[in-house]
């Protein structure tokens, strides 16, 4: 039986604790009285994962065995999550791999013979033939690639349809093959509560005619947290469009959900309370913390992303979205949720080497602010962990660099957008159709591997509702000029940023660190 | 006996001066260099003898520093106009001065600026095919006639030239200063004639985007040329500093972008696709319809044929050093035009007044306040030097001699 989650009060007794700051980390001493949130233990992950795919396909919730559903003749359509997903990269084999090699199993003791794999990954970049192999196993690889498995192209007008208006007048246009499949079996991985569900399909294979509807500023700032869909807009809109989808196509989904356990056992220590670091632990934290200072920044970086997560599966459950998604959520939940009392004047987090687009590449100072001020501060239900004026303080290097192929848009909003405003509103009103029309961009993503026009500017909008919530944004460690020239301060240190937010919170403020790794959903009363 | 700057000939230091400043290291220290490897020394000398035939002595008042003598001190200047001067030398050809004697036109006293291009009228030979049609900068024979070869003044044994406390010059080359001009403003006449000739060397349609790259004087100078005589439509200047882009911001640039993200950000107001070659720099498959070279550096030029359109149009304003690719004007189908001095003594074309009357008439007008704010006298000629080589990093657009000043 795991621990749950729950929130230390830092004291006298209270060791340094460990924070992620990009591809490094650090033992920090907090002040005294700081609240720190720990999620609950790793859960077990099954021991049978095959069989839980086969039972879950079989016993459906929701809908039909899958079995029933195939017949011959008929269009068959896998589509499955992309590489931003899970993070880091799991060890093989990949999820996605175990359930598409059953479904096709299934699919050929029906006699389906049109069958067609698409990787969801919507305005992101396209998957390479080396992580398309990497994600559905090589068998499956040399069957479909390339002329049955692809990547979702968003910007093929002859491959995209229009499926109508949701009742508040949203467009709905999602890959033309999936629409018009008899059947689209979805395979989901699902590692924070804001992916899975309505999300999958109307968003993974539509169109930016679509995206745009709920990727917006108005949106985000009404989504609290987008890590809670009931109180989501941006998920409302999912559902509405989700509802739009069904009428016209029926959607088998396989959903699964991972456990915290993102780090390799060398580095054990990180998934571990501080407090209960084993001799080994504390050995293995110093060695690795000095090997990992001491080398140099592209092979640092290079070293973080080929370390794949030895993830358990926690759950796997299949059927109708709508009744499989709670299913999920439960999962997620069960593994990352933790109640806290109230929020804090300052939150702070500790921002990994990762994030969801920058897999195999380059975490910019755009995709920083993203994952700081977007995905962690999100990490909450009820309210943020950070009181409404209060402050934010993350740590990051943020290292001014951007990876030239995969986000050469991100490059232009940075130098031009940022130096002229940092205001989403005012982004999104003088310079997104700019971006998102772009024809260079387009060919790039269509193309190369890059990722759309219009990426950095849902990933500034990701934090709209975080900039408008915080009085101060403070960075340590980080890149003075980069931070600046989004709008943020940088610090040296912990006791230097704490310094800084004076100003705001006062003297005396109170503290709440979400503790990461692991991953933790803050249920703030 | 009076004091001057001559540039004497000596082949080993232009040529150790050339070979240091072509390295990294060397192009740094170039003002150290130019201030002491350069054959450049402070003489008395005797008073410059006025030839006959319509000269006139002039003191000089205020001669400023061209990119072109820094290019000759630095040694980055080409050979290949060595024939067309005569050594030993007194540099300085942006010149407002005062006249010593009478000329038919001007009385003594009279304050003027000089164009310097020394052409058929001042040689005292029959006027060339070029001046005979008033465009005397392409004067066939600089060479020749009654004083040593020499393309301008401040390039002529026989005339001296602004960096002196006297010189000669031919009637045909001066122009008078009105009162509302001041020095500081006078002596940017000759460069900005030298833009506004520039600007004239090309057709522009309406509306056409032109880059400007460089934004020391000739940059600067050439946007206001472009701003106020073309009907050009977005204009974007690609500028290092600070101080700079302010300027031309003032001078109406509609964007002005750093070197280093000058592809990108052309890319961005003009479309197209910006490509990587291997090797070497991007290059836009798309760009500006004009681009006006005004760095004098091969860096600039590569930048400029680099980002200009297929079918487009490379202006050479400031002098070129160095080498560079030209693939592109191969590849791209580019015109390459250049542009020099300017035809400011001559009769008007095409009844458009002349480079130099309307650049007389720009200068009082435009926001050029500032722009000479260094001025040093002769004898700190090594601080003034190093000066300019600097200004763009110093926060300086022009620096100058003040001969009059001890």
């Amino acid at each position: 039986m795991s621990r749950p989650g729950f929130v230390l009060e830092v004291d006298e007794r209270t060791p340094s604790l460990l924070v992620n700051e990009g591809d490094g980390f650090r033992l920090e001493r907090f002040p005294l009285g700081t609240r720190v949130v720990y999620p609950p233990d790793v859960l077990p992950g099954l021991r049978d994962v095959n069989g839980a795919i086969r039972r879950a396909l079989f016993n459906p919730v929701g809908s039909d065995p899958l079995p029933t559903l195939l017949f011959p003749g008929m269009r068959l359509t896998i589509v499955f999550d992309d590489i931003s997903i899970p993070l880091p990269q799991m060890q093989t084999p990949d999820i996605r791999q175990r359930i598409i090699e059953q479904v096709l199993e299934l699919a050929a003791e029906a006699g389906v013979d049109d069958v067609e794999l698409v990787a969801a990954n919507a305005l992101h970049r396209r998957m390479t033939p080396t992580e398309l192999k990497r994600a559905v196993g090589e068998r499956v690889y040399r069957a479909f690639f390339p002329d049955h498995l692809r990547n979702h192209d968003a910007e093929d007008p002859d491959r995209l349809v229009h499926l109508g208006h949701t009742n508040q007048g949203e467009d709905v246009e999602i890959n033309r093959r999936a629409a018009e499949s008899d059947l689209i079996v979805y395979v989901n991985v699902t590692l924070t509560a804001m992916s899975g569900g309505p999300k999958s399909v109307s968003v993974g294979l539509a169109s930016y005619r679509s995206l745009r509807h709920h990727h917006n500023v108005h949106t985000l700032r009404h989504s609290r947290s987008f890590n809670d869909p009931p109180n989501s807009a941006m998920h409302h809109s999912y559902d509405r469009m989700a509802d739009v989808l069904g009428e016209h196509v029926k959607i088998f989904t396989i959903e699964t959900t991972l456990n915290n356990e993102a780090f390799p056992s060398h580095v054990g220590f990180m998934n571990k309370r501080e407090w209960e670091w084993s001799l080994l632990d504390q050995a293995s934290y110093l060695s690795f913390k000095r090997a990992n200072d001491m080398t140099p920044p592209k092979l640092r970086r290079e070293v973080w992303q080929r370390s794949y997560a030895p993830y358990g599966v926690t759950g796997v459950h299949a059927g109708d979205p709508a009744v499989v998604h709670p299913l999920t959520l439960a999962n997620v939940h069960r593994q990352q949720l933790t109640e806290v009392d109230g929020p804090s004047d300052i939150g702070i987090w500790g921002l990994p080497f990762i994030c969801p687009y920058n897999v195999n590449s380059i975490m910019n100072p755009i995709l920083v602010m993203s994952l700081g001020l977007g995905y962690f501060f999100n990490l909450y239900r009820g309210q943020p962990i950070v009181r409404r004026g209060g402050v934010a303080i993350f740590y990051h290097p943020m290292p001014n660099a951007f990876h030239p192929v995969h986000h050469p848009s991100y490059i232009d909003f940075f130098d031009e957008v940022l130096a002229a405003t940092t205001d989403p509103a005012a982004i999104e009103a003088k310079y997104e159709q700019q971006f998102a029309t772009d024809p260079w961009y387009i060919h790039l993503y269509r193309n190369s591997y890059a990722y759309h026009g219009v990426h950095p500017f849902y990933m500034w909008y990701w934090g709209a509702h975080a900039l408008e919530h915080v009085g101060d944004v403070i960075f340590v460690g980080a890149n003075r000029k980069a931070a600046a020239r989004m709008g943020f301060r940088s610090a040296s240190t912990l006791a230097d940023a704490l310094e800084m937010a004076s100003d705001t919170v006062g003297s005396s403020p109170r503290l709440t660190y979400l503790h990461a790794p692991p991953l933790t959903l803050a249920d703030v009363r | 006996m009076t004091a001057a700057l001559e540039y004497r000939r000596a082949p080993a230091r232009y040529l150790t001066a050339r070979g240091a400043t072509s390295t990294r290291l060397g192009s740094r220290l170039s003002g150290v260099l130019a201030s002491n490897v350069a054959p450049l020394r402070l003489v008395s000398r005797g008073r410059q003898p006025a030839p006959d035939g319509g000269w006139a002595r002039l003191r000089p008042l205020l001669a400023g520093i061209c990119g072109s003598d820094l290019g000759m001190l630095t040694g980055r200047s080409s050979p290949y106009l060595f024939p067309v001067v005569s050594m030993p030398f007194v540099p300085g050809h942006e010149i407002v001065a005062e006249t010593l004697d009478e000329t038919p036109d001007l009385p003594k006293g009279s304050r003027v600026v000089v164009d310097p291009v020394l052409a058929c009228a001042a040689r005292g030979v029959p006027a060339c095919r070029w001046c005979e049609v008033g465009q005397h900068s392409r004067c066939d024979r600089v060479t020749t006639g009654r004083i040593a070869a020499g393309l301008q003044t401040g390039f002529c044994a026989d005339t001296g030239g602004g960096w002196s406390r006297t010189m000669v010059a031919h009637a045909t080359q001066l122009h008078p200063v009105p009162d509302r001009l001041d020095n500081e403003r006078a002596v940017l006449v000759e460069p900005l004639a030298c833009a506004i000739h520039s600007v004239r060397r090309v057709d522009i349609p309406p509306g056409a985007s032109v880059l400007i790259v460089g934004a020391g004087t000739v940059g600067l100078l050439t946007l206001l040329a472009l701003r106020e005589l073309t009907p050009a439509g977005a204009t974007y200047l690609v500028a290092k500093y600070g101080h700079q882009r302010a300027r031309a911001r003032e001078l109406g640039a509609t964007e002005v972008f750093d070197p280093a993200r000058a592809p990108r950000a052309m890319r961005r107001a003009t479309g197209g696709s910006l490509e990587h070659p291997v090797f070497g720099a991007e290059y836009l498959l798309g760009g500006v319809d004009f681009a006006f070279e005004c760095s004098g550096s091969s860096s600039g030029l590569d930048a400029a044929l680099r980002l200009v359109r297929a079918g487009g149009t490379v202006l050479l304003s400031g002098m070129p050093s160095g080498t560079v690719d030209l693939t592109p004007v191969w590849f791209r189908q580019l015109r390459l035009v250049g542009s020099y001095a300017s035809d400011g003594g001559g009769a008007p074309q095409d009844g458009q007044p002349s480079d130099f009357a309307t650049a007389v008439s720009l200068a009082g007008d435009a926001p050029l306040s500032g722009y000479v704010d260094a001025v040093y006298p002769l004898t700190r000629w090594r601080e003034a030097i190093g000066h300019a080589i600097g200004a763009g990093r110093l926060g300086t657009v022009k620096v100058a001699f003040d001969p009059t000043r001890d």
